[in-house]
């Protein structure tokens, strides 16, 4: 399948039980910190992005593509459609993306369709301390409608058990995806939810407009900040 | 001897400056550098080797693939560009970086003369930029081996401007 990337961030890993890797023990967090599952099939990226958010004190798993990100959440592959229903913990799963395209119009896209963030690559320091800041307030999704599900109501559930519970206090920021584009070239955008439902692949454009070797453009012109300008509900 | 590591630290930082000025690399290095601390002192090293490691299995497989007697798969071509791209601008190296945009449109355009010379380019490029840092490290070793005061001192202070 197309490779991509991504940075979830589960708010109570101890209760995870990863069935398909064998389970997962960790040691429970601490009320701030944050578990983030990073995806991308860059392994320099992967490594850059794991040493950042360390850096903002948040704990880092990090996969090589969606499949394993799956794997990890526990999802079933076969039965993923079903089993993310409209009162499915990981639609508290705040979405960011990373991409190094500088595309205005893929970029609303992402953030349409569900997204809480787009990083423009190469990442820095400053972008991940600014979602790090934005994780650590009180946020809640304004649009419970925000991301795109499937129609399918959730069936029995016959995977092994994932016990990740949501968080039902108020106080508690959601967890967070941030997925990262691909290197496969065929097919337009899926949701970041859409794609970690779909059992399909994780096609994103592989068009690339950055035709500039300027490196990532000024904070005021970063889309995401011309994003959140508009977008006050995302603060 | 201390005109010797004065010397030495004179031609480091002269050396460093140089290979932003010529655009070897870009504040994205910098970047790079700032993470890296005393708790995760081999952070740059580590990053730059696997970089490197990249750089070989990435032009080892657009080689190949621009070497299909049949039709050669331009979008496999791209996705391997695409990738260097995304790891060399995540590292700083600029021209790297560079060469790959000119790379996908030509891959885009399925122009294999010009892949096959973008590829050369490419490869010519990641070995000089490797050559360069190498060249880098073995100073700062000898320097930090003359002189306990760590190198990245230097470093901060003409490129970061810490003082």
């Amino acid at each position: 399948m197309a490779s991509d990337g991504g940075v979830s961030c589960l708010r109570r890993p101890e209760m995870i039980n990863v069935g398909g890797i064998g389970g997962m023990e960790s040691p429970p967090l601490d009320v701030d910190e944050v578990h983030v599952l990073a995806v991308d099939d860059s392994l320099v990226d992967r490594i850059f992005i794991e040493r950042l958010l360390r850096i903002t004190s948040c704990k880092v798993t990090a996969v090589d593509s969606g499949w394993r990100a799956l794997e990890f959440l526990g999802i079933d592959n076969e039965k993923a459609s079903a089993e993310l229903d409209e009162s499915s913990s990981f639609r508290q799963v705040p979405v960011v993306i990373m991409s190094s395209e500088n595309v205005i119009t893929r970029i609303d896209r992402c953030l349409e369709e569900g997204a809480e963030d787009f990083l423009l690559k190469p990442v820095k320091l400053a972008d991940v301390k600014r979602l790090r800041n934005y994780l650590s307030r009180d946020v809640k999704l304004s649009n419970g409608n925000k991301r795109k599900l499937p129609e399918d109501s959730v069936s029995v559930n016959t995977s092994p058990p994932l016990t990740l519970s949501p968080d039902s206090s108020d106080s508690s920021p959601p967890p967070l995806l941030l997925s990262s584009d691909s290197s496969d070239a065929s097919s337009p955008p899926l949701s970041p939810v859409e794609s970690l439902s779909s059992p399909l692949s994780f096609p994103l454009d592989d068009e690339d407009d950055d035709v500039s070797t300027e490196s990532s453009p000024t904070p005021e012109e970063s889309p995401v900040r011309r994003q959140k300008m508009r977008s006050p509900s995302l603060d | 001897m201390d005109s010797h590591v004065a010397q030495l630290q004179m031609q480091y930082r002269n050396y460093i400056l140089s290979l932003y000025q010529q655009g070897f690399l870009d504040d994205q290095f910098t970047e790079l550098k700032s993470l890296q601390d005393d708790g995760s002192p081999d952070f740059v090293a580590e990053v730059l080797s696997l970089f490197f490691d990249d750089c070989v299995k990435l032009v080892g497989n657009m080689a190949r693939a621009l070497d299909q007697t049949g039709t050669v798969d331009f979008s496999q071509v791209g996705a391997n560009v695409h990738q260097l791209k995304g790891s060399s601008s995540s590292v700083g190296a600029k021209r790297v970086k560079g060469l790959c945009i000119n790379f996908k449109e030509l891959c885009e355009a399925k122009n294999y003369e010009g892949c096959v010379r973008c590829l050369q380019q490419v490869d010519i490029e990641y070995k000089t930029l490797k050559a360069k840092l190498q060249d880098m490290f073995n100073v700062s070793v000898i320097i930090v081996h003359m002189n306990p005061v760590s190198v990245w001192d230097d470093f901060n202070k003409i490129i970061l401007g810490k003082e």
